[in-house]
């Protein structure tokens, strides 16, 4: 399948952020594929967006893109899922937590002092305890039925350069 | 042989004692409402270390109602994987503290195994080839067993589960957790044609997508006019649970057309929907394939079939050493169908 058509733009404030949208969950995930290549250990991504969005969608492109093996699916009901692979990913999904209690409980303090990628869905729901940097990605529905919009807000100047080279990939796509 | 089963592997804390790998002397799972006496409360729903506090309450009231003590128990059988590793942990550490100071062998149980061994529980006499689908919030797979430990996994879900997919839904349209027989009770007087949504994964591989059929029944619930509709939110639980219903079946059905079972074993707490069983049945008596769905208290999470799924590797002799881990993504068997890339 070719690569789809997607279209950058420059939001208002702060700089360095961006928007894409995508038109089908196929073109989410080759998005999230594209991310996935430009991470490495000890890179955090923010999931935020409702029920449907396409953030284990986005999440599975990720851990293709960043070379993950073994078996995908969504981690709602394990709450945390790993993939192994060049980096390891720890994939997360609070989407059953109403506490932050519960986010101690689930020992998620410990998942970010592990080695790898860590993916969170649903990373409103603790916004207050993710390290100082990060890449914090927005799922939204737009108003045609499967396209979304994708808005890439990066906190630190290593989520700003992925941004940005996630953007140049998306000007130039590879074949 | 007088097995202790545990299991952590998600939200409940369970013991069981299991003799013989068939008769059942006690099933504690800790949301019951017995323990929360024990308790002096509600146990907290979730909460993975609240296992930790958990284990030793529920093992003491599974040999109280087992009717012996600890030492009468001849083997330590316990899920270590798939499910949440610092859940998981738990129970494993649990299991190789008593082999070792009992001492008692031990044998790790694959989860999925554990409720497949739920069917071997309650119908002992099941003939092989056995093709068991698994159907819970966390699991949907297709496994075909040619004989005891054998396993083939056909096909299982690329995104959500089948249980997982109907708690969101349920959750969107404000009914309460789970959802699963939220959904059964309120559709049973729906009309399942009447909100139109898409066949998940209509192809010909033995897999499960919900995600999509998921995405759609929202969406259909945000563009309804009167979302508040009682009629309407009724026929979008029976359309749902159709769609849902005629896929598992469709794709078990495929699956006996590969694995030529004579038993179809049906487990996981989505096991309970009363739309999936009915059509289940008629699918399994057209075929002839025997189908075998255990109780309830079976096919949700329990000890009892981690008990008696050790039962069973215990009789031909296996054995795990302390050097026992839990594993997030225990594989089941292998797989002959390529992963999608």
């Amino acid at each position: 399948m070719s690569e789809p058509a997607l279209r950058a733009s420059r939001m208002g404030t702060p700089p360095s952020t961006y928007a894409i949208r995508t038109a089908t969950s196929e073109q989410t995930e080759s998005l999230g594929r594209r991310l996935g290549h430009l991470l490495r250990s000890g890179d955090v991504i923010a999931l935020s967006g409702d029920l449907g969005a396409g953030k284990t969608v986005l999440t599975r492109g990720i851990a293709q893109g960043a070379g993950a093996a073994g078996y995908f699916a969504s981690p709602t009901f394990t709450l945390v899922r790993e993939y192994s692979g060049p980096v390891s990913i720890a994939h997360v999904d609070l989407y059953r937590l109403d506490a932050p209690r519960q986010i101690e409980d689930i020992g998620f303090d410990e998942i970010l002092e592990r080695d790898g990628v860590v993916v969170i869905e649903w990373a409103e729901k603790i916004r207050s305890m993710l390290p100082s940097a990060y890449l914090w990605v927005e799922i939204r529905f737009t108003d045609r039925e499967n396209e979304r919009e994708i808005a890439f807000i990066p906190q630190g100047s290593r989520y700003i350069a992925i941004t940005e080279a996630l953007v140049k990939a998306d000007a130039h796509p590879r074949h | 042989m007088i097995v202790l089963g545990i299991e952590t592997s998600c939200d409940e804390t369970a013991v069981a004692v299991v003799e013989d790998g068939r008769r059942i002397r006690s099933n504690v799972v800790a949301s019951q409402v017995q323990l929360h006496r024990r308790f002096g409360g509600v146990v907290p729903e979730l909460a993975s270390r609240k296992h930790v506090e958990r284990l030793l309450p529920v093992l003491d009231e599974s040999l109280e109602q087992a009717g012996l003590p600890l030492t009468r128990v001849e083997g330590i059988a316990v899920s270590h994987g798939p499910g949440l590793v610092g859940a998981l942990t738990v129970g494993v550490a649990a299991a190789k503290g008593l082999a070792l100071s009992l001492p008692r062998p031990l044998i790790g149980i694959n989860h999925l195994e554990g409720h497949i061994y739920a069917a071997f529980l309650s119908e002992p006499e099941i003939e092989f080839p056995v093709l068991a689908l698994i159907v819970s919030g966390a699991h949907t797979d297709l496994v075909a067993m040619s004989a005891h430990g054998s396993y083939d996994v056909l096909g299982r879900t690329r995104d959500d589960a089948a249980g997982e997919a109907f708690d969101k839904i349920a959750r969107a349209m404000g009914l309460p957790y789970p959802g699963g027989p939220e959904l059964d009770e309120l559709g049973r007087q729906g009309d399942p044609t009447k909100v139109a949504l898409p066949l998940p994964m209509p192809d010909g591989s033995l897999d499960f997508s919900f995600s999509g059929l998921k995405t759609a029944a929202l969406l259909a619930l945000r563009k309804a006019n009167h979302p508040s509709d009682g009629q309407w939110a009724v026929d979008l639980a029976a359309s749902v649970q159709h769609v849902v219903a005629k896929v598992l079946v469709n794709k078990t059905m495929a699956a006996a057309e590969r694995a030529r079972p004579r038993t179809v074993i049906l487990v996981g707490g989505v096991a309970a929907n009363s739309v999936l069983r009915a059509r289940m049945e008629q699918a399994c008596a057209g075929k002839g394939y025997r189908l075998v769905i255990p109780p309830p208290a079976l096919c949700t999470d329990n000890a009892a079939m981690v008990a008696a799924a050790g039962d069973y590797r215990f009789g031909r002799g296996l054995r795990d050493d302390l050097a026992l881990s839990a594993y997030s993504d225990l594989p089941l068997g292998r797989r002959t169908e390529r992963l999608p890339a």
